[in-house]
């Protein structure tokens, strides 16, 4: 995973910004590889974009919350996603969940103080067969219970 | 012309190309209902309400934006029009938080009339979403009510794209889509002038004024307070409407009758201060052309326009005139000198000024705007405040009889009364500084080519043998043109420009009555208001140039000795402050 930039440093941004300005649509291309870089889109960075394109926050802040692949908070270093489509539901996901927020202190949608973990509800992960299901970045782990949860955080 | 033939409802109508069904319909009185529509500003097709169908076509159109085409057949009136019009009124109601009987909109308000003409007497579906919504008022001008937000996204392209702003936007998508400011901040914290021309192109009660009035009937029926009022140029051209005249009636004789029965001590005309402004502006300006000071100037009686210098041009700050507005200069003299020739401590004497305009509201709250802590102004209320109050109090307004303003704060000319329209600054301003320049009486004082509703005009005006360049534009987007030609250079060469926040002028300020989107199809409200003005200035008034107005003549010889002295500057002027856009802070 890269490390991610901190949101003080308003460089990349800027030169983000100037290798697309003059492209047509090019608000799309700047948000997706600002969220790359900086991991995500707070007021912060959507106002130095908003003042270089020379359009309206709102508009700006309109297209973010328009698309669901971009986040207006910050995520943590790794991202918990609890499969909470059907078959894993009925196979106990809540309880999994629950534990998950319990151990880390935050709940889904939230992430930890220390910026490691971002708890996240997800819909089916195409693996039923090992329902309930949970990722935690690339790394699959199924047929959970919620007894296994705190051992699989510890290995991060 | 390229005419299009067409039947609706089985009557032929002939139409120029590009029509849309809507106008059309419109042109032979078949009335079709709207809510999102506002013509030439939100023409989206976003809200359905406006659905007829086509002759051989598959499925119902919008006809706000559906263009007729030669040999249409359009029914605007079948079982199918009606039922799936009612469902789509029906389903937007069963999200609306419907109290119309306190709600401010109520009478004037777009979705309450549709409903009415509908005939929706049961809502048959459930809200879809419980939400618990916050009320956004925390900005002196203009509160948000989510609850009552149609969605219809009038406000939106109003402000960003009729004022050049956008501090409102639509934000997420389906049934979480909302209308706010970025971030869900408060208006008052992002880019908003506080223009109010949000509030006037709603359809419904969801942007309204701060209401203000409670602390003008407080003042009223406090017996230790002198309480004055004056009233803006603008305010008897639109006044009228909420007691149903037609748009562009000029009311000031019941305005001036209607004041006085609400019980103000004194009733005064900020055409008054608006003279006064021309002597101080005027002078400045002429002092700026002779002694190579800052060019081209600015107009600063737009505190709309003054928030936006402010917040998009703090490096142009020094070309704006330090002249207060003209609301600004009544309060600082009534204050000063009314207050003195009455033997009044100022603390007593409190002013309110009935404004065409919600950004005045703004304005009163400058601090820079205040002598010895008291504020130049205590409260500023609009038109439709001030109609809101003649109602509560009980007042007949059509049968009053015809009064004149106080004498002396009350006197004004023509030329103080054209300042609510575009270019009704610039005029007033050349008709005495040309007189000034020559020192001979001007033998046309009319300036058609600074008037009417093009966005930016410019005109040439001799004086002997000056001849002063000069620029007037209305309504942000238009300013913005200007300013960044400034900005670039390209205007080094004007003298003066007139600038107003408010497309049309403050005739179509914020504060007005409401005209629904319907009546805007077929009248052009910064035209009919403005005409009442330049009716009162050209057939009303015997006196059409601020420096004649003897009142102020007066003022000077008695207290102000001269324009732009030591204590004008004192009194009448003021200075701008940057302030960020976005404050997240
Ligand atoms: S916005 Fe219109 S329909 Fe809604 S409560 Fe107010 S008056 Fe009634
Ligand atoms: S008051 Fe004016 S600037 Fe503010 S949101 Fe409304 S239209 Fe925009
Ligand atoms: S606030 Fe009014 S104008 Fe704006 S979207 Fe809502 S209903 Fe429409
Ligand atoms: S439902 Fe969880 S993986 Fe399919
Ligand atoms: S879709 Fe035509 S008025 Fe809204």
């Amino acid at each position: 995973m890269v490390d991610l930039i901190s949101i003080e440093n308003l460089e990349p941004l800027k030169e983000i910004i100037a290798q697309h300005k003059e492209e047509p649509g090019c608000i799309m291309p700047i948000l997706q590889e600002t969220q790359g870089a900086y991991g995500y889109l707070p007021i912060e960075l959507q106002k130095v974009i908003a003042d270089e394109l020379n359009v309206p926050l709102s508009e700006v802040y309109g297209i973010v919350t328009f698309y669901s692949q971009f986040t207006l908070v910050q995520k943590g270093k790794y991202k918990i996603g609890v499969c909470m489509g059907t078959a894993c539901y009925v196979r106990g996901a809540q309880n999994v969940v629950d534990r998950v927020e319990r151990e880390l202190g935050v709940v889904v949608g939230q992430t930890t103080e220390d910026k490691k973990f971002t708890i996240e509800a997800t819909r089916c992960l195409g693996a039923c067969g090992l329902a309930p299901v949970m990722m935690i970045n690339e790394d699959v782990y199924g047929a959970l219970t919620p007894d296994k949860i705190p051992d699989i955080l510890a290995k991060y | 012309m390229n005419m299009l033939n067409i039947k609706i409802n089985g009557q032929d109508v002939s139409v120029p190309a590009g029509t849309t069904i809507l106008e059309a319909a419109k042109s032979i009185n078949v009335h079709i209902p709207t809510l999102c529509y506002l013509k030439g500003i939100n023409e989206v097709g976003a809200c359905r309400m406006c659905l007829v169908e086509i002759k051989g076509g598959k499925s119902l159109v919008a006809s706000c934006v559906y263009p007729c085409s030669d040999g249409m057949e359009v029914f605007t009136n079948t079982p199918t029009v009606r039922d799936t019009r009612k469902a789509i009124l029906e389903l937007i109601l069963s999200n609306h938080n419907r109290e119309c009987t306190t709600c401010d909109r109520s009478g004037v308000c777009e979705l309450q009339q549709v409903s009415e003409d509908l005939g929706v007497r049961e809502i048959r579906y459930m809200p879809n979403k419980e939400e618990v919504y916050t009320i956004d008022a925390l900005s002196p001008s203009v509160v948000r009510d989510p609850s009552k937000c149609i969605l219809c996204g009038r406000c939106v392209s109003v402000c960003k794209d009729v004022q050049g702003l956008g501090a409102l936007g639509a934000t997420n998508r389906g049934f979480e889509k909302s209308v706010e400011p970025p971030f869900n901040m408060a208006l008052n914290d992002v880019n908003c002038i506080n223009c109010g021309q949000c509030i006037i192109n709603c359809p419904v009660g969801a942007l309204k004024e701060k209401d203000d009035t409670d602390r003008v009937w407080e003042a009223l029926a406090d017996p230790t307070k002198h309480v004055l009022v004056h009233s803006a140029p603008s305010v008897r051209a639109g006044l009228g409407e909420a007691f149903g005249l037609p748009i562009g009636s000029l009311v000031s004789g019941k305005l001036a009758a209607s004041l006085r029965r609400l019980g103000f001590d004194r009733v005064f005309d900020t055409n008054f201060a608006a003279d006064l402004c021309i002597m101080e502006e005027g002078t400045e300006l002429i002092g700026r052309v002779t002694s190579g000071g800052k060019l081209p100037m600015i107009t600063s009686c737009s505190p709309g326009w003054i928030k936006y210098c402010e917040m998009y041009y703090p490096d142009l700050l020094d070309h704006l005139s330090s002249c207060k507005s003209p609301q600004g200069m009544m309060g600082a003299v009534l204050k000063s000198h009314y207050a003195q020739s009455q033997g009044l401590d100022p603390k007593d004497v409190f002013v309110v000024s009935i404004m065409p305009c919600t950004a005045k509201k703004f304005e009163v709250l400058r601090p820079e705007l205040s002598q010895n802590g008291l504020p130049d102004n205590d409260v500023s209320i609009t038109s439709r405040e001030l109609a809101r109050m003649i109602k509560e109090a009980g007042i007949d307004f059509l049968s009053l009889p015809d009064e004149e303003f106080d004498e002396y704060y009350g006197d004004y000319t023509g030329a103080g009364t054209i300042f609510g329209a575009t270019g009704g600054v610039m005029e007033a301003a050349a008709r005495t500084a040309v007189e000034v320049i020559t020192g001979k009486e001007a033998e046309n004082i009319d300036y058609e080519a600074v008037r009417g509703v093009e966005g930016v005009k410019a005109a040439d005006i001799k004086a002997g043998d000056l001849t002063l360049k000069v620029m007037v534009a209305h309504g942000g987007a238009n300013i913005r043109k200007v300013m960044d030609d400034l900005r670039a250079g390209k205007l080094d060469d004007v003298h003066f420009i007139e600038l107003m926040a408010c497309p049309g002028g403050c005739v179509n300020g914020g504060g007005q009555p409401i005209v629904s989107a319907q009546d805007k199809m077929d009248k052009d409200i910064r035209v009919e208001r403005a005409k009442a003005l330049y009716h009162e200035d050209k057939d009303v008034l015997r006196l059409r140039k601020s420096h004649e107005n003897p009142s102020i003549k007066k003022l000077y010889d008695e207290f102000l000795e001269k324009p732009n002295s030591h204590k004008a500057h004192e009194l009448l002027h003021t200075t701008y402050t940057a302030r960020p856009k976005i404050n997240n802070k």
